[in-house]
């Protein structure tokens, strides 16, 4: 789960890794006092969309008067899509120079990996290869001084700033270490008067560790729809097709969206109804989906530790309560098959037993497909 | 034969009092799983299906020598009783529940790896070896038969469904593993490649991969030295960059994970890479012509 800007430094200036003086400005006035507190500032929109300066999410203002202009215009803006709610009123830096430094964890080796680069202030991906060090941590040792000595020995720093960037990449790991992140990141970590400062920030949480972090907030940046099917407790993601999807189990929900794809049609969501769900979560999955207004229903059920019987019950029970007004095509096979088929063919349902007819017949249905 | 998980394997369930737990244990031991025994600490008063609770997992291998363990526990438990399970002596360890904090994960991982224990998972449905009547994990009992083809797979329902078809289609599986669909897991498919490469009864391997990391890629650089034919089904094909589809490691971050690297890495490796799940018996049948 990624974090606001004004929430990673806010972490940073906890662990005692320099950050420019900044104010979290929730209206116009919040602006003006802020510029006149921290003088000439950056007012920097928070929302977590990546290339938000070029999308006019970062503005200036020398005077207080300014700022509250500025904050004036850009509270309530659009910025790709999502509303712009608060800003971060951040002091202006005079940047020399703009190196990069992150920790992450390396999902093949399986322990965190530090990366570091002269080359900061662009997206870490545009950086060549051969300009990036790569230092992976040992879980059991941590991070200590000498690891980050190291570090700026290979990146060719000496000095003040060798000292500062061994001093910064310990706390940096701490918060790794201790917020549960999956990624902290600060780019560019700016030289300023021949000093180390987090310009700007990174914090991704690690969702499955949510329950140790209380003061967290939950940062829900799905759609609308997204958040209410997150709020039943099931995976969903919406996508800009009109037939709707549910299968259980994660693999299979991006195997049956892949499916509709591979038939010529254009799946409307991915949903995971689990891979063991019962009767409840299931028929609130299927109101979801009718509440989509979708084409064409498709379901996809390989019954595992699902009951095709309680897949069939979810089903009736939605079509007698709500109804479902647009054409269903049910896949159902495995645990208790004969009962759920029978179920659905007592209400007029048939289903089919292999994925691949099913899924044609869906595209089919939604008047998709291959010419 | 098998590969990690046989006959040998005595199995205790960490959390078998829960409803997953019992459940699953009743499953394991009608599929003819030698489960010994269960870990519930305050409950060793009881019984479930006829086997003895244990309050710790020292007390339960003093008295029933197991050497696997598979751990139904919550997420916020689930480190605590794998380093329960490593730190007394336990060899293999399966771990169920979805959740698990990654920084938990890495630090079981890393302890794994000091004391030579196999962690599959977490976040997995375990691991079944047909031939060998054993399972450890939640896996349907109905769907898999004995024969020649290794399975590894990230999924659950996918694997499932795969494994079946393959039992219809005439190929029984030798072992069939679960990483598990987390960014950080005991597993790598080259780890358990390895082991279907020493294992004389398997002749064939599926691959059944998704979107996210780089495993696959990983792996495609193992396989040219690996000897025996792989047939990959990849999922994820239509799925957009920044979203996790349902797997906390299922995700295209910053233009790594997608499925063209993942596919175009494993075709150059000499695996036969299908676009459905439906066409891997047909692929399978393909490959296995020369063996």
């Amino acid at each position: 789960m990624k974090q606001y800007e004004y929430l990673a430094k806010g972490a940073l200036r906890e662990y005692g890794i320099p950050v420019p003086p900044g104010r979290l400005v929730n209206n116009p006035d919040e602006a003006a006092q802020a510029v006149q507190e921290i003088g000439p500032a950056a007012l920097k929109a928070q929302v977590l969309v990546g290339g938000r300066g070029k999308a006019g999410g970062i503005r200036f203002a020398t005077t207080p008067d300014e700022a509250r202009q500025v904050a004036q215009a850009m509270l309530g803006m659009d910025l790709k899509g999502y509303t712009v709610e608060r800003l971060y009123a951040e002091g202006k830096l005079a940047i020399e120079r703009e190196f990069y430094i992150s920790v992450t964890t390396d999902r093949n080796k399986k322990v965190p990996l530090v990366m570091a680069s002269l080359a900061g202030g662009v997206e870490i991906e545009d950086v060549d290869d051969a300009q990036i060090v790569r230092q992976w941590v040992d879980p059991r040792v941590g991070v200590m001084p000498y690891f980050g000595r190291e570090l700026a020995q290979r990146l060719g720093l000496n000095g003040v700033l060798a000292r500062e960037l061994s001093d910064l990449v310990v706390k940096l790991y701490r918060i790794y270490q201790d917020r549960d992140a999956e990624l902290v990141e600060i780019n560019p970590l700016a030289v300023v008067d021949g000093h180390l400062v987090a310009a700007d920030a990174r914090l991704n949480i690690d969702d499955s560790a949510l329950f140790r972090h209380g003061d967290v907030p939950i940062i829900d940046e799905g759609s609308e729809l997204e958040q209410k099917v997150h709020k039943i407790g099931l995976a969903y993601v919406e996508l800009d097709g009109d037939i709707a999807i549910m299968a259980n189990g994660a693999g299979m929900a991006m195997a049956t969206v892949d499916a509709i794809q591979y038939f010529g049609g254009k799946p409307a969501n991915f949903l995971d109804a689990g891979g063991g769900a019962s009767v409840e979560p299931t028929a609130q999955a299927l109101d979801v989906l009718v509440s989509m207004h979708p084409k064409v229903i498709f379901i996809n059920i390989f019954g595992g530790i699902t009951r095709c019987d309680d897949v069939a019950q979810a089903i009736l029970q939605v079509k007698n309560s709500s109804g479902i007004p647009v054409p269903l095509v049910v896949r159902l096979v495995g645990t208790n098959e004969k009962e759920g088929v029978r179920l659905l063919e007592e209400a007029g349902i048939s289903a089919y037993s292999d994925m691949a007819p099913a899924a044609e017949r869906a595209v089919e249905l939604a008047g998709e497909g291959r010419a | 034969m098998a590969i990690l998980l046989t006959r040998d394997s005595k199995i205790l369930v960490q959390g078998i009092t829960g409803n997953q737990g019992r459940f699953h244990t009743k499953q394991m031991l009608a599929y003819g799983a030698a489960v010994v025994g269960g870990i519930s600490p305050g409950k060793s008063q009881e019984r479930v299906e006829g086997l003895p609770v244990f309050d710790t997992v020292q007390e339960a291998v003093g008295t029933t020598h197991a050497n696997a363990s598979i751990v139904f526990v919550p997420a916020p438990f689930a480190k605590d009783a794998a380093f329960e399970a490593m730190e007394n002596g336990i060899k293999l360890v399966v771990l169920i529940p979805e959740h698990i904090p990654v920084q938990d994960s890495i630090d079981i991982v890393a302890r794994a790896q000091e004391l030579n224990v196999t962690v599959i998972g977490p976040n997995t449905f375990g691991l079944i070896s047909p031939g060998e009547k054993t399972k450890m994990g939640i896996m349907p009992n109905h769907i898999y038969q004995p024969g020649p083809i290794g399975v590894v797979a990230r999924s659950g329902t996918l694997s499932y469904e795969i494994a079946f078809s393959l039992t219809n289609g005439g190929f029984g599986q030798t072992t069939v593993v679960g990483m598990g669909g987390d960014p950080v897991v005991g597993q790598t498919f080259i780890s358990v490649l390895h082991h279907f490469k020493n294992d004389p009864d398997t002749r064939a391997v599926v691959m059944v991969g998704e979107i996210g990391g780089s495993a696959e890629e990983e792996a495609a650089e193992y396989l040219k030295s690996f000897g025996k034919p792989v047939v990959a089904y990849l999922a994820g094909r239509a799925a957009p960059a920044g979203k996790r589809m349902g797997h906390a490691g299922a995700i295209i971050e910053r233009g790594r994970g997608t499925l063209e690297s993942k596919e175009k890495a494993l075709t150059a490796a000499g695996a036969s890479v299908v676009t459905m799940p439906w066409q891997v018996v047909d692929a399978l049948r393909e490959v296995m012509k020369g063996v």
